[in-house]
């Protein structure tokens, strides 16, 4: 399992006031720390100072990179904001993310196919946003063909099949687990990645219910995924969930992490 | 007449009691809209309350605006001459650009249920289809809602486009969103800023001067 940690986004206040501050020791301090909890990606985001999130995106990606050496997941809806930040990135980064929204779609693509990097293929259709499993996969197979076509390598597509709350409409864990496994059987090579909190919007217990919704996509075939990695909680349910399901030699990755203090009886 | 046990039954969300409760209180001779104001407009009130408080959640809500929808249909018939009152005309749409409708729905839910007639327009709506269902349905308030950094720029197109239309004066504004603050509200020219469906309904009330 990939994971991206996601605590550097403008929209926790910390954050935000930090950005604003331009208090490079915070943010180097966030990004240490998921490093350390065994995050492979950090993801910046800027997205709440609208009309700034560019400049921000830009100085968090230097910043970060300054001072830990792990590639960035650039988030942010914005292709301009995106193609600027890139500039700034060193090695290979994830782009998050692109979709078949026809502004999104034709603005980002030149971005990813000028420069080696990861993308995540975010499953929003043109016109709505797919509830069903088979919508979901369509968006998808649309996604695939449409990147793959375009030069991205399907090893390097990261399809998010959009998580909806629960809260909603209770087919909607469901709908999303059953496109996790289409996705991963239906195209070979391609990893599938989602965030967690969207399953739990408007539930009381939400980190409870975000800890075994990862547990059961990490069952279906999940590859990466965007969370809090200094969570050791949450660390600890996807360790012992990827030992069940035989992905942990002799156990090694879930003992190593107890015995080094990542995860503990807690 | 008190009305307790439909006001219980329609926070519970038990669409049996509640509806039972309705047809009884229209087989005693109460008054349809004094039914609709001081039952089950009062238990949305309620729910509402709570749901901005944390003490109830989402599926309660929506479990309780099913309810008040079936013992709205089941009171309808018995409406007199006049038509229900409605508290007034909300147009409410996810701006253009953007998809995300689940907060929408919510918010739209819970004017539904406070007494507010709403035109739902959907997701992606262009400025000009704003106006023009404004103009037309005389509306007396917009709800704007955007999900992302990259559309909240819609909701000030769209407020402009109120102003050069001439319809800024005649209807308020009201915007909501993750991504929205109270401070972005202000800085478009909005009139209020709505952070939850409970919220929404009690900021259309101030601004229509409704108790």
């Amino acid at each position: 399992m990939l994971i991206v940690g996601e605590n550097i986004n403008t929209s926790r206040r910390r954050i935000a006031e930090a950005v604003e501050k331009q208090d490079a020791e915070f943010i180097v301090q966030a990004a240490k720390n998921q490093a350390d909890a065994g995050a492979d990606f950090i993801d910046v985001n800027a997205g709440t100072f609208v009309d700034r999130e560019t400049e921000y995106l830009c100085w968090l990606v230097k910043t970060v990179q300054d001072a830990v050496d792990l590639p960035l997941c650039l988030d942010s809806p914005s292709p301009e904001a995106l193609s600027e930040a890139i500039k700034h990135h060193r090695g290979e980064p994830m782009i998050n993310s692109i979709s078949l929204e026809e502004d999104r779609f034709q603005g980002l693509l030149p971005v990813l196919t000028s420069q080696p990097c990861k993308v995540v293929a975010l499953c929003m259709a043109q016109t709505s946003m797919p509830t069903t499993t088979d919508e979901r996969v369509a968006v998808a197979a649309e996604l695939i063909e449409k990147l793959t076509n375009a030069g991205v390598a399907l090893e390097d597509i990261y399809v998010d099949p959009l998580v909806q709350p629960v809260s909603v409409d209770v087919n909607m864990g469901n709908a999303v687990l059953e496109a996790i496994q289409r996705i991963m059987e239906t195209f070979p090579g391609v990893h599938t990645i989602c965030g967690l909190s969207n399953i739990s919007y408007g539930l009381p217990l939400r980190k409870l219910v975000n800890r075994n919704f990862l547990a059961l996509a990490t069952a279906r075939g999940l590859s990466a995924a965007i969370l809090d990695p200094t969570d050791k909680r949450l660390m600890a349910t996807l360790l012992s969930t990827r030992m069940i399901l035989g992905k942990d030699e002799y156990c090694g990755d879930f003992i190593d992490a107890y015995q080094s203090g990542i995860i503990n009886k807690d | 007449m008190s009305y307790q046990t439909l006001l219980d039954a329609v926070i519970k969300g038990d669409i049996k009691t509640a509806t039972e409760e309705t047809l009884k209180a229209v087989d005693a001779g109460e008054n349809a809209q004094d039914i609709l104001d001081q039952g089950l407009i009062e238990a949305m009130n309620v729910v509402g309350d709570k749901f901005s408080k944390g003490a109830m959640f989402v599926p309660q809500m929506l479990r309780s605006a099913k309810t008040m929808q079936e013992c709205v249909e089941a009171l309808k018939p018995h409406f007199q001459g006049n038509a229900m009152k409605t508290k007034g005309k909300i147009v409410i749409g996810t701006v253009k650009g953007d998809l995300h409708d689940i907060g929408k729905n919510l918010v739209r839910m819970m004017l539904e249920g406070a007494g507010f007639s709403t035109i739902d327009l959907g997701v992606d709506v262009a400025p000009e289809v704003f106006v023009d269902k404004i103009k037309e349905a005389k509306a007396d308030v917009l709800g704007m809602s955007a999900l992302l950094s990259t559309t909240m720029p819609s909701m000030t197109k769209t407020i402009k486009a109120l102003v050069d239309s001439g319809l800024r004066d005649t209807v308020k504004v009201i915007v909501g969103g993750a991504p929205v603050t109270r401070k972005y509200a202000e800085d478009i020219g909005a009139d209020s800023y709505a952070p939850d469906a409970g919220s929404a309904v009690l900021e259309a009330k101030k601004l229509l001067n409704i108790s």
